[in-house]
């Protein structure tokens, strides 16, 4: 681990080393955080302090605290859609891919359809008909991103379905399930891995725009993109507070990026990472 | 010396390899290569790949490929050193004084563009005459190279001419603004023979028109034997033989010369009962979609531990044939017989025995290896969907197969892009022998090979074939393989079976019209062979 750690170029050692500070505080926030996450410690929009480093928020609670907390949810959510929203979109497509014809038409049509609606007005229907629980939150958002990774996971497991060795594989008599996880799956793993980076980062920006329109994450529990709703009207005092939950968004997302540039370095590599 | 057009001297190019698990390292791939061509003389420049002969060519145009440096030596282009040249200097030189012809010409021109566009290109944009004229010229040439309808041939796209008439296009186009040099990097390699006997002829007279100097980049010295002066051959960057192309063919002095002389001297006999039938092709129609039928009334038998040959150019229905037997094409009529029962026509309807009895090696291997699989899984993985092996049963069988086909335990955990051309055929032989097959389909497993490595697939292919007895139908469109591997041999022509039958009865007259043209178009090592292939041509045209 040391020596694959040392072996990184400078952009993929940093990019680990802040998503490993993000991991951290979202695993130990009731540890590290110094006050609690809905506690009111303090004034509206206190300044930072020695008592509270990034100021208070909008009803006085800590900042830094909510920020931390707000790692928590924010990272959790996202990655579960991400995940989520990853398998159901490769098996999909490479399912498509792979068996053709009619199974082919009607995934592709049915993901065009869903590809049809914005995103947004999609989200905000769905999620302001159903009950408002994180499960549901985490199941739309997946629904509405695979369709991206279906595209893509179809594009690229037909180029592979046509080489002579899936060929060889079905001449041997080997079932779907070989075909798509032994032959194709490793041959287009290296966009997969580019796009779960890019698709992790939208997933953090969507929760936070569903959030900041109030049909994410629901108050006084944190998340990065509530954060900002809450104090974006302090921008006009001069307030900074609505900037630390951006600037924690856009730091996270280019993290993510970095760690999965040097990822995409070693598995596009057709020697098995060795080169 | 005044008629010396180019003059290399100790050309030396270098580039910086990755190899797997090491620190990026420099090599030479051209070893300080010195040679001069004359005005209206043509070179050729002949070798396996990797001998550096592209490298070299390109050399010519002042222009390294990829990562590739010139990192030495001096090349005078009518006494001026082209390597010194500033970048406005070699724009002026390419396209305009040394011209290049691509191997794929399908690749080389833009789909997009009428012919006639493209092939005065270069000649306008350097501004070397009006485009009335260029206009002129191009159909010109478009008649010496024996292109039909010469007025309107520059009006079409290239997807609306063959793949031979594209490659003259392209010629065209090299010639058009009256170069003094043009190389031709392996022109006619992906041809066919009829074809290549046309363009080579077409070629041939448009340098001697024109009078224009070449290089011409081949592996195959039979036809660089019809079209250059001189010959220089290569390998691995050094220049082994370099002389007068009559010397090189009548006597050459170096071993490998020999060798690439003497490749596939030693002929196979042929099986003297050919009456059993472990495959037989019952009067099998075939077709993709509802449209467009591509095999007629294919009948034809393979005798158990023997080698049938099916022959023909591209689009002949070889391949399509090999579809049918493997059950990825059902036939449309007809039926297909293995060991006298009748097999299932689709692959879904096949039984895991069936599968296991007919295995297939690819021409490209490249693509029929999964390049995310170690050699030892791609080998392993037959031997236990087929047998259920797994541990140390397996691993042992693996290593058995690495011996046989005389590569050993030490290739087990590389990749595929670890190996060489002629590696990766053999794992792929090793694949379907793990299998245990009674016939292996091997569809042109050796065109993509240089001609010593084929010929040691060809022996390994012989070899195996005593040990375990197994049938082959070997799918080719090289005559010269056919002699050396069949038993008996199928001869394909627009999807009709129109000669088979044991090998000494086929290759023996009296020919039909397609064999007696597929026969004499192959180019055969002698100086002046060309001519007469065109002359006897020409005479059975006037006498029909």
């Amino acid at each position: 681990m040391v020596e694959l750690f040392k072996s990184m170029p400078f952009s993929a050692k940093f990019g680990v080393i802040g998503c490993g500070i993000f991991l951290f505080c979202a695993v130990f926030a009731g540890l590290i955080a110094p006050y609690g996450e809905r506690e009111i410690v303090g004034d509206v929009w206190e300044p930072a302090s020695g008592a509270f480093w990034l100021g208070t928020d909008n009803l006085g609670r800590d900042m830094l605290s909510r920020l931390i907390y707000g790692a928590q949810t924010t990272i959790a959510v996202a990655l579960a859609a991400s995940i989520l929203s990853f398998s159901i979109g490769m098996l999909l497509s490479f399912t498509a891919a792979v068996v053709g014809g009619w199974t082919d038409q009607v995934l592709s049509r049915v993901n065009d359809m869903l590809l049809a609606i914005p995103t947004l007005i999609f989200a905000l229907v769905v999620l302001a008909a159903l009950p408002q629980n994180i499960f549901i939150l985490i199941g739309v958002m997946a629904i509405i991103d695979q369709t991206r990774v279906y595209r893509l996971g179809r594009a690229v497991a037909v180029d592979v379905v046509v080489q002579d060795f899936v060929e060889a594989a079905r001449l041997r008599g080997e079932g779907w399930g070989w075909i798509i996880f032994k032959e194709i799956l490793p041959n287009v793993l290296t966009p997969l891995i580019a796009e779960f980076g890019l698709r992790f980062a939208f997933a953090v920006l969507f929760l936070s725009t569903l959030s900041f329109l109030g049909l994410g994450i629901q108050p006084p529990a944190a998340d990065w993109g509530g954060m900002v709703k809450d104090n974006k009207d302090g921008i006009i005092f001069l307030v900074p507070a609505a900037l630390y939950p951006g600037a924690a968004i856009a730091i996270l997302a280019v993290c993510v990026n970095m760690v999965v540039d040097w990822m995409l370095n070693r598995t596009s590599s057709l020697k098995g990472g060795r080169g | 010396m005044s008629d010396t057009l180019l003059d290399v001297r100790g050309l030396k190019i270098g580039a910086t390899i990755f190899p797997p698990g090491e620190d990026p390292k420099d090599i030479e791939i051209v070893k300080g290569v010195s040679f001069t061509l004359e005005k209206g003389k043509v070179l050729g420049l002949i070798g396996e790949s990797g001998a550096g002969k592209s490298t070299i060519g390109l050399a010519s145009l002042a222009y390294g490929r990829g990562q590739v440096r010139i990192t030495g030596g001096e090349v005078f282009l009518g006494g001026e050193d082209i390597l010194k040249y500033r970048p406005s200097g070699i724009r002026s030189l390419r396209g305009r004084r040394v011209t290049y012809v691509a191997q794929s010409a399908a690749a080389a021109f833009n789909p997009a563009h009428k012919l006639g566009e493209q092939v005065i290109e270069a000649t306008l944009r350097h501004g070397i005459m009006p485009r009335s004229q260029a206009m002129e010229r191009a159909k010109h040439l478009f008649k010496i190279l024996g292109l039909p309808n010469p007025e309107t041939f520059g009006d079409r796209f290239p997807h609306q001419v063959s793949g031979g008439q594209l490659q003259r296009a392209m010629t065209a186009m090299a010639l058009c603004p009256q170069p003094d040099l043009i190389v031709f990097d392996e022109p006619t390699t992906a041809l066919d023979v009829t074809t290549q006997i046309d363009v080579l002829a077409a070629i041939k007279r448009a340098i001697e028109e024109t009078g224009v100097a070449a290089i011409y980049i081949t592996h195959d010295l039979a036809v660089v034997a019809q079209i250059s002066d001189d010959i220089m051959v290569l390998r691995h960057g050094n220049t082994i033989e370099y002389g007068d192309v009559k010397q090189m063919i009548e006597a050459p002095r170096e071993q490998y010369t020999k060798e690439l002389l003497s490749i596939r001297s030693d002929i196979k006999p042929e099986a003297e009962d050919q009456s059993g039938a472990l495959l037989r092709l019952n009067r099998i129609d075939a077709a993709y979609g509802a449209g467009l039928q591509v095999l007629f009334d294919v009948t034809m038998h393979l005798p158990k531990g023997q080698t049938l040959a099916v022959v023909g150019e591209s689009g002949s229905g070889k391949s399509t044939t090999a579809r049918v037997i493997t059950g990825l094409l059902p036939p449309s009529k007809g039926e297909v017989l293995f060991k006298g029962e009748p097999l299932p026509p689709a692959l879904k309807g096949r039984s895991k025995e069936q599968l296991r009895q007919i295995q297939m090696i690819y021409q490209m291997a490249d693509t029929a290896m999964n390049p995310r699989q170690t050699v030892a899984e791609i080998i392993g993985r037959p031997l236990s969907f087929y047998f259920g092996m797994g541990g140390s049963e397996k691993a042992k069988r693996v290593s058995e197969l690495l011996d046989q086909i005389e590569m050993g335990t030490g290739f087990a955990d590389r990749y595929p892009a670890e190996l060489s051309g002629g590696q990766k055929q053999r794992v792929c032989i090793a694949r379907s022998l793990a299998a245990k097959p009674e016939l292996i389909l091997c569809d042109e497993p050796t065109s993509a090979l240089d001609p010593l490595v084929a010929e040691g697939i060809l022996k390994l292919l012989m070899d195996l074939q005593r040990e375990t007895n197994v049938s082959y139908l070997f799918i080719t469109h090289d005559i010269a393989t056919v002699r050396e591997i069949s038993d008996s041999i199928a001869v394909m022509y627009k999807g009709r079976v129109v000669r088979f039958g044991p090998k000494s009865k086929v290759l023996a007259p009296p020919f039909d019209d397609y064999t007696d043209l597929l026969l004499k178009s192959v180019p055969e090592m002698e100086l002046g062979w060309l001519e007469r292939a065109l002359a006897s041509r020409k005479m059975e045209a006037a006498g029909n």
